[in-house]
């Protein structure tokens, strides 16, 4: 029995516990999943005083609709959301990169993200969740996380088993900015697309499909044609690799993708733009810009040194 | 053994051993695994080996493509310990209730029912990978008369527990799952158990399977 608890009124459309994922699995069949974007993630925790690597509930489009019994708390949300907060007489929209304290009997409405897929939920205190591998992180495919691998659902009550005593307030500006380009390193099979094909990929523009979920994310446009052999011999997956099967539209390999697939990898999405890429919604225009392994180690090692300092400020 | 070392993302380091699926080869990429996988390398936080190839990922944060290449290029893999390969027996029942794709297979091979399932039987199997969905064993090889290809439009759901086959391997569906493999029955027995966290897969790279056939009334007190 916990005296600190949500009841969920509403459970959104793809809510779910999230932390920093698991490691050292994939040769069995299980990817990484954890948080898709990993900046709003840290974030919402340090908004809370948690540890960075802290559960967190993660929602897509439309979050949740929670109603909280117990002492008081602070929560946070991090993406670019439009959420609510309801107390006894007054019902106040809610800032992104804030805490806001919450009492018994307070509620927190999300109602959706703004242009953009992925949206925090951090409380500050833990909860009463079930982990597997050292992570709660739900992967519904497998079943495997808190909340038995499935996604949250309305009438479920999600008990905390602690609450933070540390309830200062705090607050950072932080805007979540859009790119244009997507930068790609060329994939292991880059060769087996015809010279048009590498042009088109490069220079055209994709659309993100309705298709895309937590495993991938699936483009339209201008088909790139394969000009060696449509499959491969079945190898593993990193997330961030895009894979064109035969008909010509790419795959992109996102947190829960399978481990193992049998597709050409014309390329990989460099590790500094993933949290930006996974934001994309459907009917979001893509252009892929080609980089090379340096530049994009240089990069990430500066996109790194950004969050850590974005943190350092909460 | 490595014939050729690239890098995949920036994230990866892509090891290939060739384009050939075979015994020889996948043996080498389960003797790299298991070398690095006992060693720890900083950094390093995922290997995935298949038939021929092997995918070490790391945590670009802790180390870079060229450290982990010069790691990869200097360790001595037969000072690595050689895996402990088990022989596991897998029921399988193969009523028309599971064997789905049954007569698809007939007519592709032009080979009756009796014949294939007696084919399928009487094989040892070589696991040589697992993974796509949890605990999925890739098993290998199948006679050259019996393979087939893949459906041409693959299930939306093939059921958890279909035994089914594709080229030169059988699979086992884990979880159930899309796929275009061919069903030619189904297992009673869980294949993969998220609840063992140190062993969650009952066939693992390396492994000899047997396919044992039961009856659909062994089938059905199977887990009684």
């Amino acid at each position: 029995m916990s005296n600190n608890y949500f009841d969920i009124i509403r459970s959104g459309i793809n809510s779910t516990f999230q932390d920093k994922g698991r490691e050292h699995l994939y040769h069995i069949g299980i990817p990484f999943s954890g948080a898709m974007d990993n900046r709003n993630y840290l974030m919402a925790n340090k908004l809370v005083g948690n540890k960075l690597d802290s559960a967190v509930i993660e929602f897509a489009y439309q979050g949740p609709h929670l109603k909280y019994s117990g002492e008081k708390i602070n929560f946070a949300v991090t993406g670019d959301v439009i959420f609510k907060i309801k107390k006894k007489h007054i019902e106040i929209e809610g800032n992104c990169y804030e805490s806001y304290p919450i009492e018994n009997g307070d509620e927190i409405n999300i109602i959706s993200t703004n242009k953009s897929v992925y949206g925090y939920l951090a409380l500050g205190g833990e909860f009463d969740i079930k982990f597997q591998w050292n992570s709660c992180s739900i992967n519904m495919k497998a079943n495997i996380g808190a909340n038995n691998g499935k996604k949250l659902d309305t009438g479920q009550r999600i008990n905390l088993k602690k609450i933070n005593s540390n309830k200062d307030i705090k607050k950072i500006n932080y805007l979540n900015t859009k790119i244009e380009n997507i930068r790609v390193i060329k994939g292991t099979n880059f060769d087996y697309f015809s010279e048009h094909g590498k042009k088109i990929f490069y220079e055209k523009e994709f659309v993100v499909s309705k298709l895309s979920d937590r495993m991938g994310m699936r483009l339209e446009g201008p088909k790139i044609e394969n000009i060696v052999n449509t499959n491969i011999k079945s190898e593993g997956l990193i997330k961030g690799v895009i894979q064109v099967p035969a008909d010509g539209n790419p795959i992109i390999m996102l947190s829960d993708h399978g481990t193992i697939g049998g597709y050409p990898k014309i390329g990989v999405v460099a590790s500094v733009d993933y949290d930006r890429l996974v934001q994309m919604s459907p009917g979001s225009k893509i252009k892929f810009k080609e980089i090379n392994l340096s530049d994009a180690e240089t990069l990430f090692k500066l996109y790194e040194m950004e969050t850590q300092n974005l943190l350092s400020q909460i | 053994m490595i014939k050729n070392i690239s890098n995949l993302g920036d994230a990866a380091v892509y090891c290939d051993f060739g384009i050939e699926v075979n015994k020889s080869i996948n043996s080498n990429v389960i003797k790299y695994f298991n070398s690095i996988k006992e060693k720890k390398f900083k950094g390093i936080n995922n290997l995935t080996p298949s038939y021929n190839k092997l995918i070490i990922s790391y945590d670009l944060k802790l180390t870079n493509f060229n450290e982990v290449k010069s790691y990869v290029e200097s360790i001595n893999v037969t000072d690595s310990i050689t895996s402990i390969s088990k022989k596991i027996e897998i029921p399988v029942c193969c009523h028309e209730m599971f064997s789905m794709d049954i007569k698809r297979v007939e007519e592709k091979l032009n080979l009756s029912r009796e014949k294939i399932l007696d084919n399928f039987l009487n094989k040892e199997y070589f696991c040589y990978m697992t993974g796509f969905i949890a605990g999925m064993p890739f098993l290998g090889d199948l006679d050259k008369n019996m393979r087939v290809q893949r459906l041409e439009t693959p299930r939306v759901k093939v059921p958890k527990g279909s035994v089914a086959l594709t080229e030169q391997f059988a699979n086992i569906y884990t979880f159930e799952s899309p796929g275009g493999w061919n069903v030619i029955g189904n297992t009673p027995i869980d294949v993969f158990d998220s609840s063992k966290e140190d062993k969650p897969n009952l066939i693992n790279p390396g492994d000899t399977v047997i396919f044992k056939e039961i009856t659909l009334d062994q089938y059905k007190n199977f887990n009684e």
